[in-house]
């Protein structure tokens, strides 16, 4: 813990992850969201053209959660090695949902026991989303570290402040879906999802309202105020209700469009408000860009090689997916 | 009952590595010959190279997927059960490992779908290049797995820094003098492990008389590459051999059941080691100096016994002791299976010596096998070390663990692993049941793998 000031290249790799976690939370987002909403019908077709309005995204998506723990471990080692621990179990069920989801795309076709894929893709998705969401509120609640290890007990990601923001991301993917059906469909499976979307939108702010003010309660225990060190990064939570506003208002006007923009943008307010209360630790609020970074020798060896060219290959290659798949979904991809 | 974090997490990542490890070796080797083949389709036009790359390209596909979810498993393990590993040793391990896993989806994210749904949609040069791609990509994903384990095994290139291990030279971490012996050698195995597979579903279709002509096409290739490999394999595998005398004395103590110091040396074949007693019963040894010439090329060379080694800083001797000679096994088997089915060939017997294609078919598994038990003595070979005289496995745990938080975890992978590992080897086996298409199909419709494998169903 000796640097006090980050370096260039550590503020590099900073800004590397919290981009690719920002990417990865919409573009994943609105595929779990799918997912989620797969299971609230029992339909068959619904459930067949859901999965194919996202069948030729989701891996790519999920690349970015790779990237994200890569550049983790590569550049900031000690986040890593607390980080995992202190959510051994949320990290397994993560881990063992990623996988039945996402062999669940393939194997529901030909592996026999389709309803099994099925549950599990539903699932999967929903639990996926849940304990990235509970993080965010462990998060927020602090980290316990002894001698820099965490030396907190495996349930602390259970309590209510993490279930609370837990169902709000459950909720919200939910609602990022819903935008991504109403843009990507047409006919029933489009106004399956028009019906969906403003019940959604409640609810996401009923419960971040609740998780907010569980917030404020958890954290007037410890140091720090949430936003009274930087009252501008209240700017953030208002851009949020703003494009809160837009979701209702592109329900109204049955815009395609809007539902899936002005939630990316909520999405991307609730991000920044994040860092706001959390800069300049990765581990709150113990560890902060400066002290978990590795030696410069390490990261700059990343550097040559993953910064400067793979990251721009990948963030061009899904740019290049994205247009060529742009429009609504007709029959199939194809 | 006390349960130990530690031995319950050693005995997890044993688990997850070794159901990872089957699907890379697989696909390495599967991309390679994919390549192989396809460049053969371009040199001579013949449909028959399409119908057999066509294929093994949906064999690839799955097998690939399979790759890539368990292996997203082994990204986390070093963070959730060796933190202490993964903060000391995190400044070299964490490149080495990142550089993977964008390797690894770089080339997800670009040639693999050329290859998977451009067969139309470019020229065929363009189709060549990137399977050629996807094959180096495979390897290159490799290397950097090989660099950090051979790290583990023979530290190099590094300083400790306040108790952390940060590097010195990437240069000597990447190229050392381990890693180049050692990459060729895993290299060479992956080969080996799908040219087995492709001899043992060649000789299948060939002895039920069944895809008569693609059968013929994977027999003879696959004879005709694992006959040349095998031998450089074999190479490849005494030099590594030659690292662990040098750098790892407990290690190779422990694979030559060499209780005591000799000079020269004898050469034990078989034999039950008594660890108790420290001697070996029912012994089958070659006399000196054939230990000294095969571990040092010297034919008075002296070799280290375990005696002269703290009992403290011994590996767990029986399991290398016998994963070396199952793995050496199986080269010997592959070497016999090839060799003999070149030499029908030649007399032009090889489609009709039904008893041969039995073997061949049965044969299947010895690359696997190889490759699983090779592992296995590198690994426990190593301990008690996690990082060769740095950093003991004991001390490398996560400390929050509770040996009730990793037996469930152990569990709970169990149960997956059962069953998402049944439903894909059931699904990979109706693909090499129905066999390779009559005709070629169209372009496979849409763009993801998922789309790709449903339309190539």
């Amino acid at each position: 813990m000796s640097a006090v000031e980050p370096s260039g290249l550590a503020l590099f790799w900073a800004a590397v992850i919290a981009g690719a976690i920002l990417v990865y939370v919409i573009l994943d987002g609105f595929d779990l969201g799918v997912g989620i909403l797969f299971g609230t019908t029992r339909d068959a077709a619904l459930r067949d053209e859901m999965m194919g309005t996202i069948s030729p995204f989701w891996d790519g998506n999920e690349t970015w959660l790779v990237i994200v723990a890569a550049s983790l471990f590569g550049a900031f080692p000690t986040v890593y090695a607390v980080f995992l621990p202190a959510f051994y179990i949320p990290a397994l069920l993560l881990l063992l949902s990623l996988i039945f989801r996402g062999v669940a795309f393939e194997f529901r076709y030909g592996a026999g026991g389709r309803a099994l894929w099925d549950w599990g893709f539903f699932l999967g998705s929903t639990i996926v989303a849940f304990v990235q969401g509970a993080a965010v509120g462990a998060m927020i609640r602090g980290i316990p570290l002894v001698n820099g290890q965490y030396a907190g007990g495996p349930f602390e990601w259970l309590r209510p402040l993490p279930v609370l923001t837990g169902i709000g991301l459950v909720l919200g993917y939910a609602l990022l879906g819903a935008g991504w059906l109403t843009m990507k469909s047409q006919g029933v499976l489009r106004d399956w999802a028009w019906h969906r979307i403003s019940r959604l939108a409640g609810s996401v702010l009923v419960v971040l309202g609740i998780a907010i003010i569980a917030a404020f309660i958890a954290r007037a225990r410890m140091t720090g105020n949430l936003f009274m060190d930087r009252p501008w990064g209240l700017v953030f939570p208002g851009l949020g209700l703003l494009a809160m506003a837009g979701v209702f208002i592109g329900v109204r006007e049955r815009r395609d469009g809007m539902p899936f923009a002005m939630t990316v943008v909520f999405f991307i307010a609730a991000f920044l408000s994040l860092a706001v209360m959390f800069w300049p630790y990765m581990i709150p609020y113990s560890v902060t860009v400066a002290s978990a970074a590795a030696p410069d020798k390490s990261l700059s060896f990343m550097f040559w090689g993953a910064g400067a060219f793979v990251l721009p290959v990948i963030a061009i290659y899904t740019a290049v997916v994205y247009w060529v798949f742009r429009g609504k979904l007709r029959k199939g991809y194809g | 009952m006390e349960l130990d974090p530690v031995l319950l997490s050693r005995i997890q990542f044993a688990f997850v590595i070794s159901f990872h490890i089957i699907f890379p070796s697989f696909t390495i080797g599967l991309a390679a010959w994919l390549a192989t083949i396809e460049g053969m389709r371009l040199a001579t036009g013949k449909p028959i190279y399409r119908r057999v790359f066509d294929f093994w390209l949906k064999v690839f596909a799955l097998s690939f997927g399979m790759g890539v979810v368990t292996g997203i498993v082994m990204a986390f393990q070093f963070g959730t059960n060796w933190s202490v590993l993964a903060e000391r040793s995190g400044p070299i391990q964490g490149p080495l490992l990142g550089y993977e896993g964008f390797t690894a989806f770089m080339l997800e994210a670009t040639f693999f779908g050329v290859m998977l749904l451009g067969r139309d949609r470019v020229p065929p040069w363009f189709y060549f290049f990137s399977c050629c791609m996807v094959s180096l990509g495979t390897m290159f994903s490799s290397f950097w797995i090989l660099c950090n384990n051979s790290w583990m095994q023979v530290p190099l290139g590094h300083a400790v820094v306040d108790s952390k291990i940060v590097p010195e030279d990437w240069w000597a971490i990447t190229t050392g003098p381990i890693v180049r012996v050692r990459w060729p050698h895993m290299l060479f195995a992956a080969f080996l492990t799908t040219g087995m597979s492709v001899i043992a579903t060649g000789a299948w279709y060939v002895r039920r008389r069944i895809y008569y002509e693609e059968g013929r096409v994977m027999l003879h290739w696959g004879l005709g590459l694992v006959a040349v490999i095998i031998p450089v394999q074999l190479l490849f595998g005494h030099l590594t051999g030659g690292y662990v005398v040098k750098y790892q004395p407990s290690k190779i103590a422990a694979i030559e059941g060499r209780w005591h110091n000799e000079k020269p040396a004898s050469e034990v074949l078989i034999a039950w080691p008594d660890v108790e007693n420290r001697r070996n019963l029912f012994a089958i040894t070659l006399p000196p100096p054939w230990g000294s010439m095969i571990d040092s090329g010297s034919t008075t060379a002296e070799e280290v016994g375990l005696d002269s080694i703290p009992p403290e800083n011994w590996p767990p001797m029986r399991i290398p002791f016998f994963t070396f000679r199952i793995m050496v096994g199986m080269g010997v088997i592959i070497l016999a299976v090839s060799w003999f089915g070149v030499w029908l060939r030649w007399r032009g017997r090889l489609e009709t010596t039904q008893w041969y294609l039995w073997i061949a078919f049965l044969s299947f598994p010895t690359g696997f096998v190889a490759v699983l038990a090779g592992w296995f003595t590198a690994e426990v070979g190593r301990q008690p070390w996690v990082v060769y005289g740095l950093l003991r496995t004991q001390d490398a745990v996560t400390p929050s663990l509770t040996g009730g938080d990793v037996l469930f975890s152990l569990i709970a992978y169990i149960v997956v692993y059962a069953v998402i590992y049944s439903s894909g080897f059931y699904y990979i086996y109706r693909l090499l049941r129905d066999g390779p298409a009559v005709e070629v199909r169209a372009a496979l419709p849409g763009p993801a793998r998922a789309t790709a494998l449903r339309g190539a169903e």
